[in-house]
């Protein structure tokens, strides 16, 4: 069984030892700390002054990895909170984004920025927030998350290649999960990845009565929701997880679903949820039979409590309740 | 406020006249950033420009401390930057009219240009990080990066970030300040408490202020601090006193008369001129008809095609 987390530091490994250009940059990312969820462990024992543990300067840091790209290296800059990654929008969005094609022609910045994020884990307004929306729309700017299903060192690849500045969201909780292998979630989950969309179904099921699209985070909730909405509501559910949320690639089945859903971590109001449905809305116009639905954390800042947390972010109970009574 | 000072009198007469070749570059200098202003008069320019009158003699001044494989990074007003970098006034010229022949498409305009190791773009200070991890790659091949900003930019956060990584990871950085003590409108005493030398000591950063603007003076000044910024990697800000003569952009300049007239005293032109009538009258001719021709040869292009992925 191999954890998220140790499997996104043994894409990392392989990364720099595959590609003598790649740079590691972040605060505390060196060894022995190896990052504060120990995804950079190892690296700077093997890789030596390619990993570089930074001062608490996010933005410098990101220009920094801008203009190791810019020299024609690579770079991966963790942010250690994804909250911080306000600390990073102007080197984000003015420079690293905005350069790929505002001097004219295609200037490529292989630059990917991984953002720790996400809540339930009682860490405060702070240290919890899942700010994928404050990025979507930025011309130059792609948005990925790691997910259960997706290989990291395939995402690390296809980023790169990208050539533009992306953003990695990585959920704190989906660390400690286990990844996927071998096309089974559980006794009652098989998945496929196609496309780069991870999709996970019931054996048989080829006309769902909702289909669920998450992103890596909320994987699990999503998945838990499913199962009792199985179980107890007699509700059969697909999901599907792109591993990149922004441009959102096509998603595969949709028009054969009785109802859609886009569930979130984020906080309510000009969300990635809102985003995906307007792509959506021409494609199943014809299709659908109810509005899509948008679920995602409350408009709220998050609390530290355990028990306030939980009421502002998206639980199963939640999901399971918003889908049954859309079908009713 | 008054801000600017007057002229020691040993500035007001230079040693020795220039080489011509110096003198063609801050003529060809001065005479597009003239242009510019009068082809906005005449409403054949769009959007806005930053001149460097009365700055021309800085960038003339590095021209031959930098190497073809330095990068250098420039700001908001970089014209004299590009032009003392690569001769290329038509491409530039293109660039800021969006005429075919422009250096980026005409995407870029006047403040964002990326062209053979010259970048500029137009958010204060946002320059410094990414000059850090360019010169990070340039540690030990004898490269610099150098990157030019101005007494203003000393507000933003960035700066001192930069700082502190280039002097903690000995990168070769050459900070180069054109403190022409306004920042738009804002005299440098109303939005700089302190310093710079005092910025520059605290994060253990060599520091070498120079008032002079005879470009030979300038070279042997800082001819042997650049060569430490590229033998032992570590990074430099050279801070130049400069004046700027025209408005901040077009016809924004709030100060008085007798203000603009104290930081005209320090004029490289009127002095050379007075000085040095000959070669200067010539090749001011020369210069001045040059960049005629390149307005009238790039006004009359097409317009430039941006391909867009």
């Amino acid at each position: 069984m191999t954890r998220v987390s140790e499997h996104l530091n043994q894409a990392l490994h392989d990364l720099m030892e595959a590609d003598p250009r790649v740079h590691v940059l972040g605060e505390d990312v060196s060894d022995p700390y190896g990052g504060a969820f120990k995804v950079t462990r190892g690296l700077s024992t093997r890789f030596g002054d390619r990993v570089r543990s930074t001062p608490l300067s996010e933005g410098a840091l990101t220009g920094v990895g801008a203009g190791l790209a810019l020299a024609g290296d690579r770079a991966v800059v963790e942010i250690m909170f994804a909250d911080f990654a306000a600390l990073a929008f102007d080197q984000l969005v003015n420079f690293a984004a905005k350069s790929t094609s505002m001097y004219g022609r295609p200037v490529p910045i292989p630059l990917v920025v991984r953002c720790p994020s996400g809540g339930n884990r009682g860490y405060g307004p702070t240290h919890s927030q899942s700010p994928q929306k404050h990025f979507i729309g930025v011309p130059g700017l792609s948005l990925f998350e790691m997910t259960p299903f997706h290989d990291a060192g395939e995402l690390f690849a296809r980023m790169f290649a990208l050539g533009q500045p992306c953003l990695f969201f990585e959920d704190k909780v989906l660390y400690t999960r286990r990844m996927y292998s071998g096309g089974v979630v559980d006794d009652l989950f098989r998945y496929e990845l196609a496309g780069g969309v991870a999709r996970v179904f019931l054996d048989g099921v080829t006309e769902p009565d909702c289909t669920l699209i998450a992103h890596g985070g909320m994987t699990h909730r999503a998945l838990a929701a499913m199962r009792e909405l199985l179980l107890e509501e007699d509700l059969a559910c697909e999901l599907l997880v792109p591993a990149r949320l922004h441009p959102l690639p096509g998603l595969p089945g949709l028009e054969r679903a009785r109802h859609v859903c886009v569930v979130e971590d984020g906080s309510e109001g000009g969300t990635w949820g809102a985003e995906v449905a307007r792509l959506l809305y021409p494609r199943l116009w014809s299709t659908l039979r109810r509005p899509i639905g948008l679920i995602s954390a409350a408009d709220s800042v998050i609390p530290a409590a355990p028990h306030l947390e939980r009421e502002v972010l998206v639980q199963p109970g939640r999901i399971r309740h918003t889908i049954v009574e859309a079908l009713s | 406020m008054i801000v600017t000072v007057p002229t020691p009198a040993g500035m007001r007469n230079a040693p020795s006249p220039p080489a011509d070749e110096d003198l063609e570059l801050l003529l060809l200098i001065r005479h597009f950033e003239l242009t510019l202003l009068r082809l906005f008069e005449a409403g054949e320019l769009s959007g806005t420009t930053h001149t460097c009158l009365g700055q021309e003699y800085i960038p003339v001044a590095l021209k031959p401390l930098l190497q073809a494989d330095d990068h250098v990074f420039s700001n908001h007003r970089g014209h004299g930057h590009f032009l003392a970098r690569h001769a290329e006034p038509y491409g530039l010229l293109a660039e800021i009219m969006g005429r075919e022949g422009a250096l980026c498409a005409g995407v870029g305009g006047s403040q964002h240009i990326y062209h053979r190791r010259f970048l500029s773009t137009g958010v204060q200070g946002e320059s410094l990080p990414v000059a850090v991890g360019v010169a990070l790659t340039l540690k030990g091949s004898g490269a610099l990066a150098c990157a030019y900003i101005g007494d203003g930019t000393w507000g933003e956060g960035s700066v001192y970030e930069a700082l502190n990584m280039a002097q903690l990871w000995r990168v070769p950085l050459l900070v180069v300040v054109e403190n022409n003590g306004i920042a738009q409108s804002t005299p440098t005493s109303a939005q700089m408490s302190g310093d710079i030398a005092a910025r520059a000591a605290a994060f253990d950063v060599l520091h070498h202020r120079m008032t002079s603007t005879e470009v030979d003076e300038i070279r042997a000044e800082l001819a042997p601090l650049v060569a430490v910024v590229r033998g032992d990697g570590r990074p430099l800000v050279a801070e130049f006193v400069t004046h700027r003569l025209g408005p901040h952009s077009k016809g924004d300049d709030t100060r008085p008369p007798e203000e603009i007239a104290r930081a005209g005293d320090h004029d490289w032109y009127a002095r050379y001129a007075r000085m040095f009538p000959d070669p200067f009258d010539r090749l001011d001719r020369e210069r001045r008809e040059l960049v005629e021709r390149i307005a009238a040869e790039v006004t009359a292009r097409p317009p430039s095609v941006w391909e867009r992925r």
